[in-house]
């Protein structure tokens, strides 16, 4: 199969679906570039040049530079999907949440629910999420728990190109506003991707490394360094189960369940502070539906309850690493 | 001094390798630390790399324009005086073990695809071991397979002759595009992509559906096939479990296809995650649900199969016939319905190259042999 990076993969999903659906538009700061300046069109493609090359097939009607103004960016995004487009809104950072947040949570959320099941609000909105890239605490989130408790919301953070493609894909053909979070540390990351066209349901997990020790759950990044430190422990014969469930919300919960039946022991890993992340709410939710499962108490590798620092050293202290995923899990192995 | 190894750096969390663009030191001159000595691209950004120390840059080990993986020996800093034969012993050193660290590619050889009538054909090529010079064989997956499904085959094949895997139309990295999905239409693609790879006549060995779009193009071009392997094939007695057909096509997650993809083997527990994984990966593609239902429809209706059952007599080219004795998707028939000199191997079900491969490999590749 081709190998191609996430970056890749993004690009050629926008393109398969752009060229099946002519509802599907794109709209963000940048993601042409050099709009109304002389020079090369389509220069930039997006700030890591996802959206590359596409405003010369679709063309500018379709893939829409705006000024900086991401409550711009989400309003008209949730006005074109109720009016019968299906935009791909480009948040750029996730950080930027802020500026938007009635748009995404209190209008595209609630269209479907306030009018009765007759609004379908097809909208994809991308974010760039998480850290290791030195750009301090208003550019380094990751966000999706705050994201993933507003219902109405679905909440997709795929872990390598292939899944990257076919949930992109999915994304933009289902009928409610769905977050779309890429990591910034994955963008060149390589993996299989098929050239066609194919969408993976939400709501369903991937195993990505087999065990009958440990499980481990993690999301985005926290999969390739949950597998790393999988593979390490395996050297130590201890055999750890990663689930990504790929989406937040909805979530596997069942796919979660049946792991944590076999091991008893869950080690859920977040790149988020502590408080209400998706490791307390998985850790709550195993608690509560699988706690005879369990033989050793839930133990969970997030961020400390802080901003994520500037300071390189302090940053990678901050991330959860291989190492300290490694260490919480031959603790509950022990146990 | 000590001899200082100039490396490709690793900047940011994703960065795999880098081209170097410029030397902006020329071999021989005096670096210190923090001087510009090269310029070094990544898919993001071009930066600079910087001397972590005074010496003279001894080495270039690298032409502008070479794109290296991070940690990959670039030059050598170390003293005027140092000798050119220790930084020689330095440089082989560090590049055996560079080697060795780095997954080096395997030379394993990848599938190719082949335009065919304007659509993509995949196949995987395995040349035949140094003077091997049998008549090449083609190898012919069934319904929703590949050419992966002889990776304990393909290979034990080759050490007598070049041996090709294709994937069918519908299926694997091939068109989705099956077009009226009979037996004939994808026999006529086999055929057009063997005149296309310049393959006159090949042996076929073929399994369960693919048994059937071979036996069609045997009958339809018999100058093309030497010989006919047939594996648990459709059109050679067996009759055809439709629980399986439709069971496989209806499966959405891994745990509806658990129970249908059992059926494929005497030892349902040989199945896999991830085995299960491609599969539904693989019916997730746009196009490949549509397609199996038209293969279901028409190449696999009893109708076809019994067509096809009917005009098997007209076969000129040598055959064997080789059955799972335990197979649940495409049932053996009964031992006096069996082709002249079948096999029905023990212990197997539908996939029997898959669990006997050695039994398997032996009996094709004594059949081939006899027939070059």
């Amino acid at each position: 199969m081709p190998q191609k990076s996430y970056r890749q993969a993004l690009n050629e999903a926008l393109r398969h679906e752009m060229r099946r659906d002519p509802r599907v538009i794109l709209i963000g700061e940048d993601i042409a570039g050099g709009a109304g300046c002389e020079g090369e069109e389509d220069a930039y493609g997006g700030v890591l040049g996802v959206t590359k090359g596409l405003v010369g097939e679709f063309g500018r009607a379709r893939v829409i530079d705006t000024p900086i103004s991401e409550s711009a960016i989400m309003g008209a995004a949730a006005g074109a999907a109720i009016s019968g487009l299906r935009p791909v809104a480009d948040l750029m950072f996730v950080d930027f949440l802020g500026v938007c947040f009635d748009q995404i949570f209190n209008q595209a959320a609630k269209f479907r629910y306030m009018f009765g099941g007759k609004a379908v609000t097809p909208m994809v909105m991308r974010a760039m999420i998480g850290g290791g890239f030195r750009a301090g605490g208003q550019h380094s989130q990751t966000l999706h728990p705050m994201l993933t408790m507003v219902p109405g919301l679905k909440v997709v953070m795929p872990s390598n190109p292939y899944d990257a493609k076919g949930l992109l894909i999915q994304a933009i053909r289902d009928d409610d506003p769905v977050m779309f979070l890429e990591h910034k540390a994955m963008y060149d990351m390589v993996g299989e991707v098929p050239d066609e066209a194919y969408a993976i349901p939400f709501g369903e997990a991937r195993i990505t490394r087999t065990g009958k020790d440990v499980t481990v759950v993690a999301f985005s990044l926290m999969v390739e360094r949950s597998n790393q430190a999988a593979d390490l422990l395996k050297k130590e014969g201890i055999l750890v189960e990663v689930v990504d469930p790929r989406t937040t919300s909805p979530l596997d919960l069942d796919s979660i369940l049946e792991s944590v039946e076999m091991t008893g022991r869950l080690v859920v890993v977040d790149e988020s502070p502590p408080r209400c992340s998706l490791a307390a709410d998985i850790s709550a939710q195993v608690a509560e539906h699988g706690f005879d499962d369990l033989t050793a108490p839930i133990v969970t590798v997030t961020c400390p309850h802080t901003p994520s620092p500037f300071s390189p050293a302090l940053e990678d202290l901050y991330m959860p690493s291989v190492e300290r995923i490694a260490d919480a899990i031959r603790k509950v192995a022990k146990k | 001094m000590t001899l200082h190894a100039v490396t490709i750096p690793k900047w940011g969390l994703a960065m795999e390798e880098g081209t170097l663009t410029s030397w902006l030191v020329a071999e021989g001159a005096t670096v210190t630390p923090g001087e510009e000595i090269a310029e070094i691209e990544t898919s993001k950004i071009t930066n600079v790399l910087e001397s972590q120390v005074s010496g003279v840059l001894r080495r270039r080990l690298a032409e502008e324009g070479d794109l290296k993986p991070v940690g990959a020996l670039i030059g050598v800093v170390t003293d005027a005086d140092y000798a050119d034969a220790d930084i020689d012993a330095f440089v082989a050193e560090f590049e055996a073990r560079f080697a060795t660290e780095e997954k080096v590619g395997s030379g394993a050889p990848v599938p190719e695809t082949l335009s065919v009538d304007s659509k993509p054909i995949r196949f995987l090529k395995i040349a035949g071991s140094d003077g091997a010079d049998g008549t090449p064989a083609v190898l012919i997956h069934g319904f929703g397979g590949d050419y992966l499904n002889w990776m304990f085959n393909q290979a034990a094949l080759a050490t007598a002759r070049d041996v090709y895997a294709i994937d069918l139309p519908g299926h694997g990295g091939s068109t989705k595009d099956v077009g009226t999905a009979t037996l004939d239409s994808l026999a006529e693609t086999v055929d057009a992509w063997m005149a296309a790879q310049g393959l006159a006549k090949a042996h076929v060995v073929a399994h369960s559906m693919g048994a059937g779009v071979a036996l069609s193009l045997a009958l339809a071009h018999p100058g093309r096939v030497a010989s006919l392997t047939a594996l648990c094939g459709t059109g050679f007695g067996g009759t055809l479990n439709d629980d399986y057909v439709e069971g496989f096509l209806a499966a959405q997650k891994r745990k509806d296809l658990k129970p249908v993809a059992a059926l494929l083997f005497a030892d349902g527990d040989l199945v896999t995650r991830e085995m299960l994984e491609d599969l539904i990966d693989y019916k997730r593609i746009d196009g490949v649900p549509e397609a199996l239902r038209l293969l279901i429809d028409n190449a696999l209706s009893a109708d076809a199969i019994a067509a096809l059952e009917a005009k098997r007599g007209d076969l000129k080219a040598p055959l064997l016939a080789i059955y799972g004795a335990e197979d649940q998707v495409v049932r053996t028939p009964a031992a006096d319905k069996l082709p002249a000199g079948a096999a029905v191997i023990p212990a197997t079900g539908h996939m029997p190259h898959l669990e006997a491969a050695e039994a398997v490999n032996a009996k094709i590749a004594g059949f081939l042999a006899a027939n070059d």
